[in-house]
This record gives structure tokens, C-alpha cells and sequence, in this order.
């Protein structure tokens, strides 16, 4: 499993990264792998506004769907146009090019409940059990 | 003689185990009034009465077998070559379902993928998912569709007066519980005739909490719009133009596509099925690739196997019987596999020649029937706009007498009375003429008109 130690993870394998005063989110290897091929991501608009934990998008694989959570309250303001044709860039770069949204955070201590890298390699050991 | 498995010894042995003497203690608690009702019926008929009586009782009906037919409506008469019927009763075909392991049924799938493909050229879309019941369930799909499209944060739908009662009645039944406000296109502005507003009518309607326009094309009179206009009003404040469409008209109409529609759907029972007493029928549904998420039902695609050979699959399964069950935007599982077969044998055996040719015949002999009707004394065809193979005609004495007399007097099968829709239509009727009608049937249909409205 990979992980990207400049960010912060949440319980439903949403990543979270600083990027100047905005958030950038995805979902992390471990979530990519699990969901496998996949192929279609319903992403948000640009001036939504969600609380931490509201369901954002849906991520569609050939196995499942899942919803996407919002890892911090925040604004939407952009969101990655190139997984309308190339969903599989989640796959194949999960925290660079599968990134999925950028937001403002309405609450920047909200990052301070999220697992860093470690405790998210914890975490997903201990969910595998 | 009913089969009833059980002996006395049986029936005995059960009410031992679980403890009753009788049938009539059994069934103590159910009130003695309705127990053992005596039904107050004529003595049993054996099998050879029963069937006599029944004959009897179905020859006193009168079929489109029986006389002309100029009752249209939504559901039309058209010729079904026989090849249609040959191919839908083969026995690897004959079933309604898409078996629940589709990838082993190669033939049932391809014939769905030949359909979608037919229907996107007929519709002038880019993609067809496998049919819906009806036309109307395909129109409420389509709005259920656009609503999502706007995920849900657009709640109006304005439905045009002139898209079928019936249509609306049935977006009305979907969608209710859903808290969306739902408008009829008024009529108060009388800008044609019969009393509609034109395209240019809804732009006060629409605005930017609706999510979705719907038309029907031609519209439920018949009429033939360019639909420019309503692509135009819908996409100013982004809603979707959704178009419920004749498809025996796109024969010989320029596309719904090709005017900017986002959903073009409709009833497709012209193509090669049969009135059959009102279903089945089939309703298609076609859109462009960036709505195809949100597309209710099925699609089947074509693809390559392991060797590089032609194969067919389900790509969209329907989503509530599968992996976005608590996800899925419709409640659509099924779809009218049979008769989709039916239309795409029809599309294939005719051609496009032939879908030009039987739009034609509609067209023509309808428009010779208005011009016979125009000279009738005391009747008015309403002919302000271009119509398909059906027009309004205004008539001397109200529509169902007219009807009554024609059906009792000449057994011809009359219009549609659009006063029972429209209380501003009393005494108009709907009439409809496909390549069915023989010009002598047009020919005995104005002369009884003539006779009637005297």
C-alpha cells in the first residue's frame, strides 16, 4: 500500500492535502486497490458547499459502488475534469492524477482529527484484520 | 373438473394434526355472513357451452378487423410484416425477459444492441438503453433522469398542454413524493388555433429551478414544431429539452437530435407491434453519452472476447439489481425485451427506404383526408401548423355523437373526442389516417361525416 505522507486520511479512505489555503481529496491506494477496475466518478460542482462527512460523489467500479465523503467542511472549487474520460487514473495515481476535488475548508481544525500516514497504516491492518 | 390433490383421508389427517374437527371450524373466525356466501350463479356449463357462450359474447365486440379505424392518439395502426411475427415466436426468442445470466443469451443480446443502434439513428442520439413499458413510463424516466442530471437541486419539470394527457398523468404518478413541482404549459395564450402556445410560450415557465422541458413531436394534435425554439427556452437556463417522439414519424421528421434534444424517448408500439388491446407496448429511450449514468434500465453493448471475436454484454446492468442497489435513480429492473425484438425486426426489414415510404403513406393520405374533410359543410380541420398523420377537426355536433353514429351506422371506428382532455376542445376530435386506411375507407369515412353532420 502506498501512501502519501504529506497528507491526512479519514476513516472512509478519502486522502486530504494541503495545497496553499485549499484542500486537495482523493481516495487512497489502499480504497483504489480494493475497488479495482475503475470506471466512473460522479463528482460535485464547483460552489457546492458540504459539511465533513456529507457525500460528495459516487466512485463506480466493475465490483462496487461507493460514495465519497467529505473529509472537512469546506467549498467546492475545482474538481478533476480529466476522470470524466479517464477514470482509471484513480488507479494508476491515486494521490497525484486521481486527485478528485479541491476545496476551501470551512474549519481548518478539522484537520486535526484526520490519521496521518502511520496511524491510517494502522488503521487499514487493524480493518483487515 | 378442477385437479385437487387432496383426499377425504387427507383433508382428515390435516385437521387431526392441527387440531379441528372440521372444514366449519376451520374457518370458524371468518364471519358466518361471508363463510360459505351463496353465490347466485347459473348452473355449470360444460367445456363446449362454456366456450360457446364465451365466442358469442367476444364476436359482439368490434375490431380494427372489422372496419376503418381513424382512432389514433398514441396508439397507431400500422402494417407488421410477417417476418416480425416469425422471428419474435421462434423459440430462442419467445420470452419478455433478458435472462438473469445475460452473456449466455448472445442472440437475445445482440437483437437488443441492433435495436438501441436503430433507435439512435431513428432519434438522431448517441445512445439507447434496452426499452421501457411504455411510452409513457420512458417519458417519466426521462424526467426522473433529468432531475438527476441536475442531482437533484433542480425541482421543476414543465411538461407542454399538447405532450399526451396520459404522459403527463404518468410523469405525475413517478415522480409524486419527490416534492417536485410539476406545470403544465398553459393554454391561455391562444396563439394557434386550437388554443396552445407555441415553444415561445414556455420561456416564461422555465427558469432556473427546472430542470427539464418535455414535448411531444409531433405533439399530441398531431402537429409538427420545430422544436428549435424549445431546445433554445430549455438550455437558456440549462434544463434539458426532453422529446417524446412518433417514431413512424422520424421516418420522414428531421431528428429530435438534430435539434438539440437531451432525451428523446417514446412509444414504440408502431414498430411492429400490434394495438394489442393496449400492451404490450414499448417505450424507448435514447440520450447523448454524458447522460448515460443516469439512464433508467439497461444497455447492451458490443465488444471482443479473449480471441478477438464478436461478442455482446450487458455494459450498464440495471443498477438497483446490482452494485448501485441503494444508489439507483429508477426502480426500472426489466425491460419490454420482446417487443423491442418486434420493432427491431421491423426497422431491419424495412429499411430506411421503407421507414421513409410508411411515413409518407401516413402523411400523404392524412393530408388527403384533412383536404376531403375541409370541404365538408360545418366542419373545420385546424391546419395553422404542419401535422404528421393526425389533425384536429372541429365538428358540427359533439364528437362522441359523431363517433355513436359512425360506429352504429357505417361500423367505422371514429376520433378521439379531445374534449375529454381539453374543455376548450369540446366538439373537436382527433382524427388519425396511417397506410392502414385504403382511400376507399378515407373516401366512406368523409362521406359518413358528411351525413352525420347534416
Amino acid at each position: 500500500m502506498k501512501l502519501d505522507q504529506n497528507a491526512r486520511y479519514a476513516r472512509t479512505h478519502e486522502w486530504a492535502r494541503w495545497d496553499g489555503d485549499e484542500i486537495v481529496c482523493g481516495i487512497s491506494d489502499h480504497a483504489q486497490e480494493s475497488l479495482s477496475d475503475i470506471v466512473y466518478v460522479e463528482l460535485p460542482e464547483v460552489g457546492d458547499r458540504w459539511e465533513r462527512g456529507d457525500n460528495f460523489g459516487v466512485v463506480e467500479s466493475v465490483k462496487a459502488a461507493s460514495d465519497l465523503y467529505m473529509p472537512m467542511g469546506g467549498e467546492i472549487t475545482a474538481v478533476n475534469e480529466a476522470l470524466a474520460d479517464q477514470p482509471e487514473l484513480v488507479n494508476q495515481s491515486p494521490y497525484d492524477e486521481g486527485w478528485m476535488i479541491r476545496f476551501r475548508p470551512s474549519d481548518r481544525a478539522e484537520w486535526d482529527d484526520l490519521m496521518d500516514a502511520e496511524a491510517y497504516e494502522e488503521f487499514v491492518a487493524e480493518e483487515e484484520g | 373438473m378442477p385437479y385437487i390433490p387432496h383426499s377425504d383421508d387427507d383433508r382428515r389427517a390435516m385437521l387431526a394434526a392441527i387440531g379441528a374437527q372440521s372444514i366449519e371450524e376451520l374457518f370458524a373466525d371468518v364471519p358466518e355472513r361471508v363463510r360459505f356466501p351463496k353465490l347466485d350463479l347459473p348452473p355449470a356449463l360444460s367445456e363446449m357451452e362454456a366456450r360457446w357462450e364465451l365466442e358469442t359474447l367476444a364476436a359482439t365486440n368490434f375490431s380494427t378487423a372489422d372496419g376503418p379505424c381513424f382512432l389514433g392518439a398514441g396508439a397507431y395502426r400500422h402494417f407488421v410484416p410477417a417476418v416480425v411475427d416469425s422471428v419474435l415466436r421462434r423459440g430462442e426468442f419467445y420470452t419478455a425477459y433478458t435472462p438473469y445470466q445475460p452473456e449466455i443469451s448472445q442472440g437475445t443480446l445482440q437483437a437488443i444492441f441492433e435495436y438501441q443502434t436503430m433507435i439512435c439513428a431513428l432519434t438522431g442520439m448517441e445512445v439507447a438503453n434496452a426499452s421501457h413499458y411504455d411510452g409513457a413510463t420512458a417519458t417519466a424516466e426521462a424526467v426522473i433522469s433529468a432531475i438527476n442530471a441536475h442531482r437533484l437541486k433542480r425541482r421543476r419539470v414543465v411538461l407542454a398542454s399538447t405532450l399526451h394527457p396520459e404522459y403527463r398523468a404518468v410523469v405525475r404518478t413517478y415522480t409524486q413524493g419527490m416534492g417536485l413541482t410539476v406545470e403544465n404549459s398553459g393554454s391561455a395564450g391562444f396563439t394557434d388555433s386550437a388554443g396552445f402556445t407555441d415553444a415561445a410560450g414556455f420561456t416564461d415557465l422555465l427558469d432556473r429551478d427546472t430542470a427539464c422541458l418535455v414535448v411531444q413531436y409531433p405533439d399530441f394534435l398531431g402537429r409538427i414544431e420545430d422544436l428549435r425554439a424549445a431546445a433554445e427556452a430549455a438550455h437558456a437556463v440549462g434544463a434539458l429539452l426532453i422529446v417524446a417522439a412518433n417514431p413512424i414519424a422520424l421516418g420522414l421528421l428531421k431528428p429530435p437530435g438534430e435539434f438539440g434534444a437531451d432525451i428523446v424517448v417514446g412509444e414504440g408500439q408502431g414498430l411492429g407491434g400490434g394495438l394489442n388491446f393496449g400492451g404490450p407496448y414499448l417505450g424507448f429511450f435514447a440520450t447523448r453519452m454524458e447522460h448515460v449514468r443516469r439512464m433508467a434500465g439497461r444497455l447492451v453493448g458490443q465488444t471482443v472476447d479473449a480471441d478477438g471475436r464478436r461478442g455482446f454484454v450487458l455494459t450498464l446492468s440495471t443498477r438497483e439489481q446490482h452494485i448501485r442497489r441503494d444508489k439507483a435513480t429508477s426502480n426500472i429492473c426489466t425491460n419490454e425485451g420482446l417487443m423491442a425484438l418486434a420493432a427491431a425486426v421491423y426497422m431491419a426489414a424495412l429499411g430506411r427506404c421503407g421507414m421513409r415510404q410508411a411515413a409518407e403513406l401516413c402523411y400523404h393520405k392524412a393530408h388527403y383526408a384533412a383536404d376531403q374533410i375541409a370541404g365538408l359543410p360545418g366542419y373545420t380541420v385546424l391546419r395553422d401548423r404542419p401535422f404528421f398523420n393526425e389533425f384536429v377537426v372541429r365538428c358540427p355536433r359533439p364528437a362522441g355523437e359523431i363517433n355513436d353514429l359512425l360506429l352504429d351506422e357505417y361500423g367505422i371506428i371514429g376520433g378521439y373526442d379531445l374534449g375529454r382532455d381539453y374543455p376548450h376542445l369540446q366538439g373537436h376530435m382527433l382524427l388519425c389516417v396511417t397506410e392502414m386506411n385504403a382511400r376507399e375507407e378515407i373516401d366512406l369515412l368523409v362521406e359518413a361525416l358528411e351525413e352525420v353532420g347534416g
